[in-house]
């Protein structure tokens, strides 16, 4: 790797790093919007036209605020906890393919950080160490709220992964692959051999596991109990304030733009859009309006996040659990058994 | 080779904060980064699939059970039972022959020959899956067996009741 490269690689991971921080960033006044659309109210509209500049006061706010660490917390975790959060949140963008290849001049420039070939699992361990920046936090308070807010997030996360896990071995039979720049690649296009090639289309139940159990690990409403006001004040950050807690809120936010990317790229197809090699546009035209067509796919991920908090209530814990353990698993399996059938007699 | 010492020496120096820590949780997090040194050792190797899942399965399923439940049962040092010499005495002799037993398994095992891996690439997801479903599959279903009996006896332990569960 010549110093071309590591150059190049760099300026790729500061645009990642800064567009993720940017979208989690206006994703909370989307969702503010979204939420007062469905309520029939006006939402944010003070700062800035239509509200536009409200993040960057939410984001002043929050660091302005006073920092509280309770006198009996254990000081360095309590800080280490929201570090921890966020730090697992960005991670995940590493090995997302964000386009095909630019070329510019003799330089080939690959859109995505690194093409390793675990790539699906390496998702797989980001995703089940960030519950560790939960756990941390909540026990580190020393609160009795925040430690069963933690408590719930360990046990929610420990089994929704199961079936994430499952779904994802299902698509894995079908792909033939782990690496996710090869799984975005094998569906080219939008239609090949009298099938679509997209892989929602031929793992559909496999999706729908893989994206209730995307709102389990990312603790989005109906799956928020590790936060559940009603019942545990604020959850695991009932102690925190000021950019800490902010800490916690962004990593939320950042945590759905990485599992919207996810989801589009192992199942809708990634950079893909219809028919992307008949319109006669030269690559690096097509290249750039593939990365167009993915960010435009993680929005209405995250638009249907916001959709389904702001319509469905919160599950009762038992009924989370019986979901996750009577439901999803049994459901998971039986998707490998027919996709293995499938794969055995049919293809 | 500089790495590796520094990884295990990072290894060593968690792993020994793991038996010091007053704090159980403290010793459950020092256990995290423990595992967390192994995932690299194993990368350093060049086994891939195996790093990974030790992240997976250790890191981040095991090791947040082993927190779930220490946050849960809330051990503190004024709660924590007080051992008594006896069992004291006879965790050290326990200990000092286990390392023994260890030092002397290392002299008889040449050091100086370092283990040379038939093919480098083994630990590659596709090696690796090959040779598991080929070569080793009879060692690879009865181990699944063993666990599957684990899991059963582990749910027979947890309904308390056989009758009413």
């Amino acid at each position: 790797m010549g110093l071309a490269d590591i150059i190049i690689k760099l300026i790729l991971v500061v645009i990642i790093f800064a567009i993720s921080l940017v979208i989690a960033m206006y994703s909370t006044y989307a969702e503010r919007k979204i939420a007062a659309f469905f309520q029939q109210r006006i939402g944010p509209n003070r700062a800035g036209p239509w509200g536009i500049l409200q993040p960057l006061a939410d984001g002043g706010k929050m660091f302005l605020k006073e920092e509280i660490i309770p006198a009996n917390a254990s000081k360095f975790l309590f800080i280490a906890g929201p570090s921890l959060a966020i730090l697992t949140a960005c991670i995940g963008t590493a090995v997302i393919p964000w386009g095909q290849s630019l070329t510019i001049g003799k330089y080939v420039i690959p859109l995505q950080v690194a093409d390793i070939n675990v790539g699906i699992l390496y998702i797989f361990g980001v995703v089940s160490l960030g519950v560790y920046g939960v756990m941390i936090g909540g026990w580190a308070s020393n609160n009795k709220y925040s430690l069963l807010g933690a408590i719930r997030a360990a046990s929610q996360n420990i089994s929704y992964e199961i079936s994430m896990g499952l779904s994802i071995i299902a698509l894995l039979m079908v792909t033939g692959t782990l690496s996710l720049k090869e799984i975005a690649e094998q569906q080219h296009g939008f239609w090949s051999h009298g099938w679509f090639t997209w892989n929602v289309f031929r793992q559909p139940l496999g999706f729908l596991l893989f994206i209730v159990c995307a709102f389990a690990e990312t603790n989005r409403t109906p799956f928020d109990l590790p936060e559940c006001e009603t019942e545990l004040v604020g959850g695991y950050h009932t102690e925190y304030s000021s950019m800490k807690l902010g800490f916690y809120l962004f990593a939320e936010y950042i945590n759905m733009f990485v599992s919207g990317a996810v989801m589009a790229t192992l199942y809708f197809g990634g950079y893909n859009f219809p028919f992307m090699h008949h319109l006669g546009l030269s690559d690096n035209l097509v290249a750039i309006l593939g990365v167009i067509a993915l960010f435009a796919k993680i929005f209405a991920f995250i638009f249907f996040f916001m959709w389904v908090r702001w319509t469905i209530p919160r599950f009762r814990y038992d009924q989370l659990m019986d979901l996750g353990w009577k439901v999803l698993i049994p459901l998971a399996i039986a998707n490998i058994i027919i996709t293995g059938l499938w794969i055995t007699f049919v293809k | 080779m500089s790495t590796f010492y520094f990884i295990a020496f990072l290894s060593i120096f968690f792993s020994i904060l793991v038996i010091t820590a007053k704090n159980p949780v403290h010793s459950i997090l020092y256990l995290i980064l423990t595992f967390f040194t192994f995932t690299i050792h194993y990368i350093l190797m060049n086994a891939q699939f195996l790093a990974i899942v030790n992240f997976i399965v250790y890191m981040g399923a095991i090791l947040v059970l082993f927190l779930y439940t220490l946050m849960l049962i809330n051990l503190n040092k004024e709660s924590e039972p007080r051992k008594s010499n006896l069992v004291n005495i006879a965790g050290f002799i326990g200990g000092t022959c286990f390392l023994i037993t260890i030092v002397a398994a290392l002299k008889a095992f040449k050091v100086s020959q370092p283990v040379i891996l038939h093919d480098p690439n083994l630990g590659l997801v596709k090696n690796l899956g090959k040779i598991l479903f080929n070569e080793y599959l009879l060692p690879f279903e009865v181990s699944s067996i063993l666990l599957l009996s684990a899991m059963v006896g582990a749910v027979l332990l947890a309904t308390k009741d056989p009758k009413t569960a």
